[in-house]
């Protein structure tokens, strides 16, 4: 079988225009922002020593913090804006996506333009200037008649660099809502489709080195005075612009948004209800890859439209309930807690995927290990791993007062790399879920949790507010409520998870629903 | 001697830098005659440019006054004074990324010329300093040689029909029988078009040769001015000194090519 034939790249494809054309539509904005801005910075600070300190100190620490942390901090800060803005002007605007990406990507662009700016514009000839005020240029004459002009090429090197910057960085818009590139990426680590995390990267170079070479084109017919490669590179980008907008304005707008986090089950069952959606006529897309507190807040504001969270994450995370408590108690809390902000909780599907304690077997038995309790004399020279929240989240704190264990050591780990870490042995154990389908397949034991210091974690089956009142949207996605047992979606995991070219989410969800729709 | 004001006029001028601490021009009293060619000779760190650069208000004098044409600079917006004052930097000073064509007709693009009359006048301007016009009008600063590019200064300065030329050493850069034929050239414009000229160099034989007059700088002060048969009779020692590199000069090139005796 000839990999192009590989039904994954069908859908890396089929993908492309939508992921491309978000992904340059967003490093556009941004960039033309970061521009708009640091421009007439840098020109104002050219000559204001304290200014110029200033803002160049400011750009280089924006640059050192990390991609990632930087959009995260725009989502909850536009929140806040935005819900200020409904209340004092009524005027409201989503603080998902698009704006905080943009936002944040701009900030990221402001160093090389800056410094490029005002190094550029230092290196003008004194005695040019000097002629420039001779002939009888004005100040702003001779900034844009000479200076301006001779720095140039300088310039156009910052804008190179920072369209790189911007491009690459914007794969990480992912996870606040923004389709990008980084769509491929962040769905190829969760499934371990490492064709489409090539394909991701690959992508995202080739733009980035594409867009370099067009205004590396614009840079040399500056400064070569050719008015042809200036224009030729114009052109270029123009068109590259064009392609990637058309697509996306003339496809029809999707009516209904289905959200998922970033792991495998949760590709999985958003495909799950997309196809649920699209079988009866309702156009439905997919926005994966967010984070799991961005997730909520896109669906009260309507950002998505549903999406499957878990009882206990909510519950605890979500709203802040203290301790635990039994899971009548969590499911009747939180459906109080969802109708407070219109939420409406569409049902449980039927299987809980709750983070449980997990260890090979083999070990479990040498050890006399059954329940967590069982750890507490071996816990001090064992290392467990957990996903990137675990380790913060309030169960973890809970767990080990409950039990009073305390661990050697704690890693933090990329889930899918769990199972495989603990099963050779490179850690003890693992914070685990419990539908996760590795667990049969590395031979591993879930152990009990007398105590009950984790919550119930069912899956539950969400919609926003502004769909509260859409019984076609209610009638399609009501037969899964209760359809999916814990064995049926361990299966679908680990397919999902296991890679290859029947493992997409697309075709594992339409065979989870073969396995267990009504008959 | 008319009653006329002069063009140009220095009364006890004083310029400092440095919050005060270097006197580039202490108390220089100077005047430029209507159609008169001055040279305004010194070493480096005499003030001679300077003294120049107040006179367009690129600087603004501490203390004293410099008129042109009778009025007083400081009551004259600076870019209108420089926009009617033509300048000759030191070699050539053009920008980079106009052609010859854009480089001369900058000032009168500035004044909001017409396109049309802004192309005769760099055409005129071509021959005048006797360049071709279709062969330079197109080219840029880079492509041309050093002569051609102070051509293409002096074509600039002289861009918007300005009475007024300063040179602030114009020819330094250039090779010797390039600066002889620049030099005569500029000489027989400035006679020419009636022009009054205010020159700045180093070099006293490129001052004697010019010039109808020559100021001498010395440490900020005027120390000498006059005619080339007049500062002969000075009794300064430096302007002695000064004179003594051309007196020797002339002696031993009169020794080394005689006349032919026949003729």
């Amino acid at each position: 079988m000839s990999i192009f034939s590989d039904p994954r790249w069908t859908e890396a494809l089929a993908n492309l225009p939508d992921y491309l054309g978000s992904h340059v539509r967003v490093s556009v904005a941004a960039l033309g922002l970061g521009l708009a801005v640091s421009l007439p910075l840098a020109i104002l600070a050219r000559h204001r020593p304290v200014l110029r300190g200033a803002l160049l100190g400011f750009a280089g620490i924006v640059q050192t913090i990390p991609g990632l942390a930087l959009l995260a901090l725009f989502y909850p800060l536009l929140l806040a804006l935005a819900a200020l803005s409904a209340s004092t002007l009524g005027v409201s605007f989503s603080a998902f996506g698009f704006l905080p990406a943009v936002l944040a990507l701009a900030l990221y662009s402001m160093l090389p333009v800056l410094r490029n700016t005002i190094t550029g514009l230092a290196g003008v000839d004194p005695a040019l200037i000097e002629a420039a005020q001779g002939v009888g240029m004005t100040p702003r004459q001779t900034l844009t008649m000479v200076e301006l002009p001779l720095a140039v090429p300088v310039i156009m090197a910052g804008i190179r660099t920072s369209a790189v910057w911007v491009i690459g960085t914007a794969t990480l818009s992912t996870p606040i809502g923004q389709t990008s590139l980084g769509n491929y990426i962040f769905a190829g680590l969760q499934t371990q489709n490492w064709v489409l995390v090539l394909f991701g990267c690959a992508a995202a170079a080739v733009l980035a080195l594409a867009v370099d070479q067009l205004l590396a084109l614009i840079e040399t017919g500056l400064r070569l005075r050719s008015r042809l490669r200036v224009a030729l590179g114009g052109l270029g980008l123009a068109a590259l612009v064009i392609a990637t907008l058309a697509p996306s304005l003339a496809s029809s707008k999707s009516t209904y948004v289905v959200g998922a986090k970033t792991f495998t089950e949760q590709y999985v069952l958003a495909a799950l209800i997309a196809q649920q959606l699209d079988d009866r006529g309702l156009p439905a897309t997919i926005r994966a890859g967010l984070g799991s507190s961005v997730i909520y807040d896109a669906l009260k504001s309507g950002d998505i439209d549903a999406y499957v969270d878990y009882s206990g994450t909510l519950w605890a995370n979500q709203f802040h309930h203290p301790g635990i408590a039994p899971r009548g108690q969590v499911l009747a809390d939180l459906t109080t807690d969802l109708a407070k902000d219109g939420v409406t909780l569409l049902g449980e599907l039927g299987f809980a995927n709750a983070y449980a304690l997990v260890m090979p077997r083999a070990r479990a038995e040498a050890l006399g290990v059954r329940s967590i309790a069982d750890l507490v004399a071996c816990a001090p020279q064992m290392t467990i791993a957990g996903d990137y929240e675990f380790f913060s989240r309030p169960e973890w704190a809970n767990l080990r007062r409950t039990y009073g264990l305390s661990f050697k050591n704690e890693r933090q780990m990329q889930p899918d790399f769990m199972y495989a870490a603990v099963a050779s042995g490179e850690v003890d154990l693992i914070a685990g879920y419990t539908s996760d389908g590795l667990i049969a397949k590395y031979d591993l034991v879930v152990l009990d949790d007398p105590r009950q210091a984790i919550p119930p974690y069912d899956a539950v089956l969400l919609v926003s507010p502004k769909r509260a009142g859409d019984t076609k949207l209610r009638d399609a996605l009501s037969p899964l409520v209760g359809r999916i047992d814990i064995a049926a979606m361990r299966a679908a995991n680990l397919r999902a998870a296991s890679g290859g070219g029947t493992g997409t989410p697309d075709v594992v969800a339409r065979a989870l629903w073969d396995s267990v729709k009504p008959r | 001697m008319s009653d006329a004001p002069p063009m140009i006029a220095y009364t006890r001028v004083d310029k400092t830098f440095g919050g005060g601490r270097i006197k580039a021009v202490d108390g220089v009293s100077l005047s430029v005659a209507r159609g008169e060619f001055l040279a305004i000779v010194g070493g480096s760190g005499s003030g001679k440019t300077t003294l120049l650069r107040l006179a367009n208000r690129l600087i603004d004098a501490d203390a004293g006054s410099i008129a042109i044409e009778g009025a007083d600079v400081r009551s004259t917006d600076p870019i209108v004074l420089r926009r009617r004052i033509g300048t000759v930097f030191q070699a050539g000073a053009l920008f980079p990324h106009l052609t010859v064509a854009g480089n001369i007709g900058i000032t009168p693009k500035l004044l909001g010329w017409p396109a049309a009359k802004i192309a005769a006048r760099v055409d005129e301007l071509l021959d005048l300093v006797r360049l071709d016009r279709a062969q330079h009008r197109g080219r840029f600063p880079h492509e041309l040689s050093g002569g051609q590019r102070q051509r293409v200064g002096v074509a600039r300065a002289l861009a918007a029909k300005p009475s007024i030329v300063l040179m602030d050493e114009p020819f330094g850069a250039l090779d010797p029988l390039t600066r002889d034929a620049l030099g005569d050239d500029f000489r027989a414009l400035h006679d020419r078009l009636g022009l009054t000229t205010m020159l700045i160099t180093h070099d006293i034989t490129e001052a004697l040769l010019l010039a109808d007059r020559i100021a001498v700088m010395r440490a900020g002060q005027l120390i000498a001015q006059g005619a080339a048969a007049e500062l002969a009779h000075s009794t300064d020692p430096y302007v002695a000194e000064l004179l003594q590199t051309p007196r020797r000069q002339a002696e031993r090139l009169g020794e080394l090519l005689p006349r032919d005796a026949g003729t």
